[in-house]
């Protein structure tokens, strides 16, 4: 496919040419990476099983802190806390996705607890002292040590996100052909259709939670490993939820490259926009929330939804 | 923990409640016509807090007196957001229509960060600090006034919802949208008057706080998830089951602040909003359109 043949291409750029960039520039690779990344994550619970997420920060947190606190207080290295983070993630997700689909909460309802879920993560860690409370925590070595995710300058992390982004693609498209997959999107098109059609809609509904949930926490110990510090807003504030989600539905919600797209046009837009009006916050928040309303009023199904249709390959 | 402090916190919670009402009855209101929920109804409420804060320090016009010139503004304002933002895309996704006032939100909020940075700005005329004693507890003027006027204000709009043609077309809508359009209501314009009045309600309740709240560009973020939770607990699209829910979530926020060590207040609200989605999402006084 001509889509794919492209997507090679730009990942054999991707990974050739980054050693010959000027760091700010690999910096600005890196944020793209990792919104890419956290938007493909989002992704499989808002993209293909329909279930919009506002409070994935939860997970990126719970990602964050559980690494951080981890090396921090026991020694043990992030490479182990990334995984143990992504487990309590999901633990995490399962337990929130259970009480709301049990209770039959469906579209803006489901948005609207996710949200106060991450929110109330949010305030304890504000107030928790074991964990840092508002002022959050610093990982103070800095000699680089491969085996405790740190690295002498920024290449290795990019690397490392690089990495991470294209797994998520992968598994994501690994998902499109799964039973998973084709239930989940049954679910997100006509909920009731798909469980009188004998889906398991509250099943499936919580893996893509618990895999979505797991996959953002890896996101947020990477955070923390690339920028050392970690604080509640930071993590846990609502920021990061509307980051990742908005790469995808900017990229087109549903398709496995479109947060990448997506993260690949607003990333250079807010990092521009950044720099050529300095000392005014907010102006790359502004464009987004602008960004957002364009696509959603004239690309409903986002930059993917706007590329030149394709002949479908038949499905076996 | 002694009695005293908690009779002040339920004056100055129950007190603040009415403006939550407020705030909540006009998102109810538009939620009923649009169905959408409206996420951007906080930042237009913060609009208006900054619109009250420039006419008092500009121009000195008293908060109060502003309501006069930034209420029938906001209307305005509110029926041209609707009809340039939300209206051509009414036919779209659920989630899509959140979306996009999730984007609104987003634009206004940091248009003023922008504008205005992120400074804290106060509006204090010369009765900021009036108070009176009643029964043990301290009943700050302003806040009194705030509380009375979103009464004033929400019960002005029942009346108006109950006995004015638009009015009734409004809930006409909100009831049965197909019938009310074979019976030659203009949808289109009600839709924008519905959102008209909602931010009218924001623009009233944000000038009624100006007197003992703060100004900035996130200051409407609290009120925004309050109202959610006020709308739920009312039942979405119940208007005066929301005036009520401000009631009850305003006392259970500052008890619960009272009660709790540091900004775990914020708990009490979301941990309440989380069990009513649960356990009643058709709100506690029904009439809504949960799930």
């Amino acid at each position: 496919m001509a889509a794919d043949g492209g997507a090679g291409l730009v990942l054999a750029l991707l990974v050739v040419v980054p050693p010959f960039l000027p760091p700010y520039f690999l910096e600005i690779l890196i944020s793209m990476m990792l919104f890419g990344y956290l938007g493909a994550a989002w992704n499989i619970l808002g993209g293909y099983a329909g279930q919009f997420s506002f409070g994935h920060a939860a997970y990126f947190g719970i990602g964050a802190y559980t690494s951080t606190l981890l090396f921090l207080r026991l020694g043990i290295t992030p490479w182990l806390g990334m995984v143990a983070g992504g487990a309590l993630a999901a633990a995490f997700g399962l337990f929130a996705g259970y009480l709301s689909f049990r209770y039959g909460l469906r579209g803006p309802y489901f948005s609207l607890v996710t949200l106060a879920f991450a929110e109330m993560l949010r305030v304890v860690a504000v107030n928790s002292k074991a964990v840092g409370a508002s002022l959050g925590l610093v990982i103070p070595t800095r000699t680089p040590a491969p085996g405790d995710f740190v690295f002498a300058g920024k290449l290795p992390y990019y690397y490392v996100i690089l990495a991470m982004a294209v797994g998520a693609v992968w598994i994501t498209r690994r998902l499109e052909t799964s039973k998973l997959g084709y239930s989940l999107r049954a679910i997100r098109e006509n909920e009731d259709a798909a469980e009188a059609a004998g889906v398991d809609a509250l099943g499936m509904k919580l893996r893509a939670m618990a895999l979505s949930s797991f996959l953002t926490a890896l996101g947020g110990t990477f955070y923390a490993q690339y920028f050392a510090y970690i604080d509640p807003t930071i993590t846990f504030g609502p920021a990061v939820s509307i980051q990742g989600m908005l790469q995808a539905i900017v990229g087109g919600a549903g398709t496995a490259l479109g947060p990448l797209l997506g993260s690949f046009v607003l990333t250079p837009i807010s990092e521009l926009s950044r720099a050529a009006i300095r000392g005014r916050a907010g102006v790359d928040v502004m464009l987004y929330g602008l960004v957002l309303m364009l696509v959603i009023s004239f690309l409903p199904h986002g930059l993917m939804g706007a590329l030149p249709r394709r002949p479908r390959r038949p499905q076996p | 923990m002694t009695g005293d402090l908690l009779l002040q916190a339920a004056v100055s919670g129950f007190l603040l409640g009415g403006v939550y009402g407020l705030v909540a009855g006009g998102l109810s209101l538009i939620f009923g016509v649009l169905r959408i929920i409206n996420f951007a109804h906080g930042a237009v409420m913060m609009l208006a807090m900054y619109a009250t804060y420039w006419l008092f320090t500009l121009l000195g016009v008293d908060p109060y007196l502003s309501i006069l010139i930034t209420g029938p503004a906001f209307f305005a304002f509110g029926m041209l957001v609707q009809r340039i933002v939300i209206e051509p895309n009414r036919f779209a996704a659920e989630h899509n229509q959140l979306l996009l006032t999730l984007g609104l939100a987003l634009f206004l909020e940091n248009l003023a960060l922008v504008l205005w940075q992120g400074d804290f700005r106060t509006v204090r005329p010369a009765y900021a600090a009036a108070s009176f004693v009643l029964a043990d507890a301290l009943v700050e003027v302003p806040r009194l006034i705030a509380c009375a006027g979103a009464v004033v204000m929400a019960l002005a709009l029942f009346a108006f919802l109950r006995h004015t043609d638009v009015g009734k077309a409004i809930r006409a809508l909100s009831e049965e949208p197909e019938g009310a359009m074979l019976m030659g209501i203009d949808v289109r314009r009600i839709r924008a008057v519905a959102f008209g009045i909602g931010a009218a309600c924001v623009a009233v309740a944000g000038a009624l706080v100006a007197p003992f709240f703060y100004v900035a560009p996130d200051v409407g973020e609290s009120f925004n998830i309050v109202a959610f939770v006020v709308v739920v607990l009312g039942g979405m699209g119940n208007f005066v089951g929301a005036l009520a829910g401000g009631f009850i979530v305003g006392l259970a926020e500052s008890l619960g602040a009272t009660l709790l060590p540091g900004s775990l207040k914020q708990l009490v609200v979301f941990a309440l909003f989380v069990l009513v989605l649960l356990f009643r999402p058709a709100g506690l006084f029904g009439g809504g359109h949960g799930r």
